[in-house]
């Protein structure tokens, strides 16, 4: 309840425009005036390293890192006055808009693949599949499930042992959800069914996969859809009692991606940034303990990778206010059942 | 080959001109013709995928209950994904009213029922916007729903610099291929004319045949033209040959037979002032009669230098036969000539010009050099191939000496010798006809003339 309770206020915040963040914190000695200001959806934890790893290479700059929501972040930079310098995002449709629309800087010679960035504008860097997180003592006897099919029999099948158990995003809250949504429901009719079953069983709706991998933990769910992979895999101390499942019928995959606004007044040390990070996450192997998963993909792997959810013009489909409104009242329909 | 041919501009070069011009203009208009064609394609390939976004946008609308629910499939902006990520913008109104997309795209909204394209500046960027429009109507109300797509076309750039260059290459290449074929056309047309040339070159100076070879049409009046004219050529040569040796027939024959006559009445006369009268005038019928022979060679010497024929002549034998011939002329004045061979001496040249030059300087030295001396005439090759000739006598007189081979000029030293000034002319005109060299000089010790000729080897 108290999670309900934080997720209804962070809407409420976001609705009021008043700039909170979740987190913010300052890196480096800003002795000058270069400090970027970082606006990411992403946990400072799991960003540090890479930050630090920058400001080894470039004493010179202070990096100010805030954390929002994907939405809040798209609200942010679409300020006339906004004043950050590069925004990272899990939305992958969000940062697209914000592309097409203008708001991004395009920057030439960075070394990547073609299906990895949009406009030389928008840059992937992490490779994040959704998934599914089971708890192991509430399977206890039961088969795992291993698609999404074997997920709805497994609840249909136990309604009392999973009633209240089950945890997804509240797509109307979260960006990252609404994405997933959205292309889960591209891909497949399983997922509209999936989301009856979930909502016959009173599914509880979350603002983001911390929490929601938090009450997994405490045993509140049984079944959290939809969550980022790596974040569950970054807390070791979950292992025994966490399954993370990759779908086997189709499994989305997200690209996290980091652009350099148009406004941005340290376009340079910017650029730098947008660089490092790319650089780091394509070649580095140095970050393997960091929990970002890296971008690289398998040797002799070309084009796309499988079930990565490609960048582009398409994105734009379902953020149009009418397709929008459509698919959140099915999506309600289904899920919410008021 | 130009020789005395005032020249301006060059048939070849013209029509290379002409040529390389006419492909170079075509060549643009080709470079034009496939660029705006690839631009009408790319243009139209571009629209079709805009309307067929539009479409796809409007056929996914429904009504209900005077509401309208756009359901818009994933393909209708994905199809939209271009190599180069062209931005898209898009526009739904209903009746005018703005439903979703981006307020700010000014559409064509349609009284007509077909589409409509336009360029347009959105957002800062030159988008081609495609305006569809639909009835849609349930069981109250009818509905127009207008759709507009628009994309960036920064690709379609992209396409069109790629055809361009490939265009620009493609004329290019045509205009290089052209410019070798006009070359070789241009050669190729004139090769007649130069073969015509060429074989005319080649004839010798006497030869004033008509051309007979064939030779392409538009150059049949110029051989006619030239044929004609060498034709008139030899006849006027033949003539002026005819005359000169007629004229000296005429003028030698009366004096000869005038001098008999004085000869014949000076046997007859006692009387001494008749007999000086008489003699004065064999002087004066020897004057003219050498005066006239003189004349003639040097006539016949300018008309032949004029067009040497040349053949290969040893002097050696040429000068034995003048000193063979003159001989009993030297032995009147008890002198003796001795010829001085000292190796083979032999030139390209006119056999009848040299031996007129020869006697000449012979005839000289003969003329003025005392009784009982000895006229050398030497011949010998080293640089060049060299005749001399040398006398005892008391040589050219030295202040005159340049202007001796110059006409009707006579040395101080030849009053009372019958001569008419032309033979050290005919002489360096024969030598300079051969692109020889003529020195006169004296010996160093006691006078004597020395005449030298001096020829390039052969
Ligand atoms: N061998 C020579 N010795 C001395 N003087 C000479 C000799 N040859 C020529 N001359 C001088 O050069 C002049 C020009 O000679 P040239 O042969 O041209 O005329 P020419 O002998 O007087 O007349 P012709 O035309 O009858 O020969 C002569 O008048 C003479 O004065
Ligand atoms: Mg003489």
């Amino acid at each position: 309840m108290r999670q309900l309770f934080f997720c209804i206020a962070v809407i409420f915040c976001s609705c009021a425009r008043a700039q909170e963040f979740e987190e913010q914190r300052s890196f480096g000695e800003p002795d000058g005036s270069l400090v970027l200001r970082v606006i990411s959806s992403t946990d400072t934890a799991l960003f540090e390293p890479i930050i630090m790893g920058f400001l080894a290479d470039n004493p010179a700059v202070g990096i100010e890192y805030f954390v929002t929501g994907s939405a809040d972040l798209n609200q942010a930079i679409m300020q006339p006055d906004t004043n950050y310098d590069i925004a990272i995002s899990s939305a992958m449709d969000l940062q697209t808009k914000l592309v097409n629309d203008g708001y991004a800087l395009e920057i030439d010679n960075i070394d990547i693949p073609d299906w990895a960035h949009w406009r030389h504008s928008v840059f992937g860097f992490t490779k994040e599949p959704a998934t599914i997180l089971l708890s192991k003592s509430a399977f206890a006897g039961l088969q795992m499930p291993s698609t999404r099919q074997d997920l709805i029999s497994v609840l249909r099948s136990n309604p009392e042992r999973f009633r209240g158990k089950i945890g997804t995003y509240d797509i109307r809250a979260s960006g990252l959800g609404y994405l997933f949504a959205t292309q889960d429901a591209r891909t497949s009719e399983t997922y509209w069914r999936l989301m009856e079953v979930m909502g016959n069983l009173d599914a509880k709706l979350y603002c983001c996969s911390g929490q929601m991998i938090d009450d997994l933990a405490s045993g509140r769910l049984s079944v959290a859809y939809n969550v980022i992979g790596s974040y569950a895999r970054a807390r070791s101390d979950l292992d025994r009692i966490i399954e993370i499942v990759e779908p086997a019928d189709f499994t989305t995959v997200m690209m996290r991606t980091a652009l350099v606004t148009a406004r941005s007044v340290k376009k340079e040390s910017a650029i730098n940034f947008l660089k490092y990070l790319i650089s780091a996450r394509w070649n580095d192997a140095d970050f393997s303990e960091t929990s970002l998963p890296s971008l690289a993909g398998q040797p002799g792997e070309q084009g796309l990778p499988k079930g990565v959810i490609s960048l582009g013009p398409g994105l734009l489909t379902y953020l149009d206010s009418l397709k929008r409104q459509k698919f959140t009242s099915e999506w309600n329909d289904a899920l919410v059942q008021k | 080959m130009a020789s005395g041919a005032t020249i301006r501009g060059s048939l070849r070069t013209r029509l290379m001109l002409l040529l390389i011009g006419s492909s170079a203009i075509l060549a643009i208009i080709l470079f034009v013709l496939v660029r705006s064609f690839a631009v009408q394609i790319a243009q139209q390939s571009q629209d079709r995928i805009l309307l067929a976004s539009a479409t796809s946008i409007l056929e996914a609308a429904t009504v209900r209950n005077g509401e309208v629910e756009i359901d818009i499939p994933y393909s209708a902006f994905a199809m939209l994904n271009t190599k180069n990520d062209d931005r898209v913008f898009y526009k739904i109104e209903q009746d005018g009213v703005f439903l979703s997309g981006y307020e700010g795209l000014i559409s064509s909204s349609g009284e007509t029922d077909s589409p409509m394209f336009k360029m347009e500046e959105f957002n800062g960027n030159v988008v081609r916007v495609v305006s569809e429009s639909r009835r849609l109507s349930d069981d109250q109300t009818t509905q127009t729903l207008v759709a507009s797509v628009a994309q960036t076309r920064d690709s379609l750039a992209d396409t069109l610099q790629d055809i361009s260059r490939t265009a620009g290459i493609l004329g290019f290449g045509f205009f290089v291929l052209a410019t070798a074929l006009s070359l070789w056309s241009a050669a190729y047309a004139i090769r007649p004319l130069n073969r015509m040339a060429n074989t005319v070159a080649r004839r010798g100076p006497q030869d004033l045949r008509a051309v007979t070879q064939s030779v392409p049409k538009e150059m049949g009046p110029l051989v006619g033209a030239l044929n004609r004219l060498m034709g008139r050529l030899g006849a006027s040569l033949t003539q002026s040959e005819d005359f000169i040796a007629e004229a000296a027939h005429r003028v030698r024959t009366p004096l000869a037979t005038v001098r008999s006559h004085a000869e014949a009445t000076l046997q007859r006369v006692n009387k001494e002032e008749n007999r000086s009268a008489l003699r004065a005038m064999i002087r004066a019928i020897d004057e003219s009669s050498r005066a006239a022979g003189q004349l003639l060679d040097h006539a016949m010497v300018t008309f032949r230098a004029d067009q040497i024929a040349t053949e290969n002549v040893d002097l050696g034998d040429l000068c034995g036969e003048i000193v063979d011939r003159l001989r009993p002329l030297a032995d009147m004045k008890d002198i003796e000539i001795a010829l001085d061979v000292r190796g083979p001496a032999k030139i390209n040249g006119d056999p009848i010009l040299l031996q007129n030059a020869v006697r000449n300087l012979i005839d000289n030295a003969l003329k003025y050099s005392p009784a009982e001396s000895e006229i050398t005439l030497a011949l010998w090759t080293d640089d060049k191939v060299r005749l001399e000739v040398r006398d005892q006598g008391p040589g050219f007189p030295k202040d005159q000496i340049e202007q001796l081979p110059h006409r009707f000029t006579r040395g101080s030293n030849a009053k009372g010798t019958i001569g008419s000034g032309l033979g050290l002319t005919i002489a360096q005109d024969v030598v300079t006809a051969h692109k020889g060299e003529m020195v006169i000089s004296n010996a160093a010790e006691g006078g004597g003339a020395c005449v030298n000729f001096s020829f390039a080897l052969q």
